[in-house]
């Protein structure tokens, strides 16, 4: 451990220094085409978003597959069906929390839900976009399912919704790719919707952007909700915590 | 003694201590993945090797005098203003001059943003991690429920073919 620390450790003297404007990764092409020509490109001022949504859409494609795949796995690895008579009888019920955590959590959860879906929708102005929307938006159902107990949550989200809401997310993600390629172009190359998105090439990037990151957040909100409730109730989905 | 240890700090690890940190926490992780014996502890290991290597890819992005990626329409003046503070730097291409031929359509000096490129590569690897650390613990817990206990070596004994079960 110590040996590779200590090798680790002596190349980082060949390393860039702290905040180096010319070093190689700063200066390269890739990221200098990015920050110079994205906003021309994409009329998105979040070249974050606009490298994740657009230049790199394949990856992010894929990585929604991730969390879907990683959501179907815990499913598959902890879901138990039936009435499992094992189940200890005297446990805590699913009351929920105590009196004030669920006043707090229902003028709270609103809030939420609304900046979540915010952060969605305004992802390529400001900081944001679909993971971090759809994550803010799985937690404020955990809030609801800690303090209301996970009845109450399921009552709005069950699980079948949240399977649909995945499955959905991952279509219109692929969907809008090879609505793409129908229209003439690449798989992902959003330009080519220029003819039915108003506002041109540029205004068509930066739509097809929000198109899917809403698939990006309906699917990690299903699939961050699905962890949850599968993890702490053993995949029973009966009793939270 | 103490001259050559302050200068070490100056000059070795004082401009690269992103590097250091991150070498550490690395270290950090990987001692908990291979020394200790209960599977919650490995995966803990493991989320901090993770985000050490975000620790390296993000301050690689970083640059002295830039700012978030985003480019703000709100904020435009100041941003004249402080082109004109350094147009004396070998940057040309930032000018206001330029600025009022192409319209609205204004030049952006890559310097004054931060790199776009490590923060998109780490969204990737935050997510898939939360993904991987999802799904090892959901698998720690049905190793749980079926073994009884999450300590790798008691799980070892009992998956010995001689083994009580």
């Amino acid at each position: 451990m110590i040996i590779v620390g200590s090798l680790l450790l002596s190349a980082t003297k060949d390393f860039p220094d702290w905040g180096d404007q010319d070093s190689p990764a700063n200066d390269g092409p890739v990221s200098s085409f990015y920050i110079e020509k994205t906003e021309e490109k994409t009329k998105v001022p979040n070249m974050v978003t606009a490298v994740l949504a657009d230049y790199r859409g394949y990856d992010t494609m894929f990585e929604t597959v991730v969390i879907f795949i990683a959501g179907i796995g815990i499913i598959a690895v902890l879901r138990t069906y039936g009435n499992n008579d094992s189940t200890p009888k005297n446990q805590v019920g699913d009351e929920g929390a105590g009196l004030l955590a669920k006043i707090t959590c229902s003028l709270i959860l609103p809030f939420i839900q609304l900046f979540a879906l915010y952060v969605v929708a305004h992802g390529h102005h400001s900081p944001g976009g679909g993971f971090q929307g759809g994550v803010m938006l799985g937690a404020s159902y955990i809030l609801l399912a800690l303090a209301y107990g996970l009845a109450r949550a399921k009552s709005c989200f069950s699980e079948k919704r949240t399977l649909v809401f995945a499955v959905v997310g991952i279509i219109i993600y692929v969907g809008w790719g090879v609505l793409c390629l129908i229209m003439g172009k690449e798989f992902l190359n959003y330009s080519a919707l220029d003819s039915i998105l108003p506002g041109g090439v540029e205004m068509a990037r930066s739509h097809s952007m929000l198109a899917v990151e809403i698939g990006v957040a309906l699917t990690v909100t299903a699939v961050m909700f699905s962890m949850f409730s599968n993890l702490s109730t053993k995949g029973r989905l009966d009793k939270g915590l | 003694m103490d001259i050559i240890i302050a200068s070490f700090i100056e000059e070795v690890i004082v401009p690269k201590f992103n590097y250091w940190i991150y070498v550490i926490l690395m270290m950090i992780g990987l001692f908990a993945m291979i020394t200790k014996n209960n599977l919650i502890k490995k995966l803990i290991g493991m989320a901090i090797f993770q985000t050490a290597i975000i620790l390296l890819y993000v301050s690689v992005g970083v640059k002295s005098e830039a700012n978030i990626p985003i480019i703000s329409h709100h904020g435009h003046q100041e941003h004249v203003e402080h082109a004109q503070d350094e147009n004396h730097s070998p940057k040309p291409e930032v000018s206001t001059d330029d600025k009022s031929e192409k319209g609205d359509h204004h030049t952006i000096d890559k310097d004054k943003f931060a790199n776009p490129l490590p923060h998109v590569l780490m969204l990737t690897a935050i997510v898939v991690g939360v993904s991987t650390l999802g799904l090892a613990l959901a698998i720690s817990q049905k190793v749980h429920g079926s073994f009884g206990t999450l300590e790798e070596d008691e799980i070892l004994d009992q998956l010995k073919p001689g083994g009580h079960d």
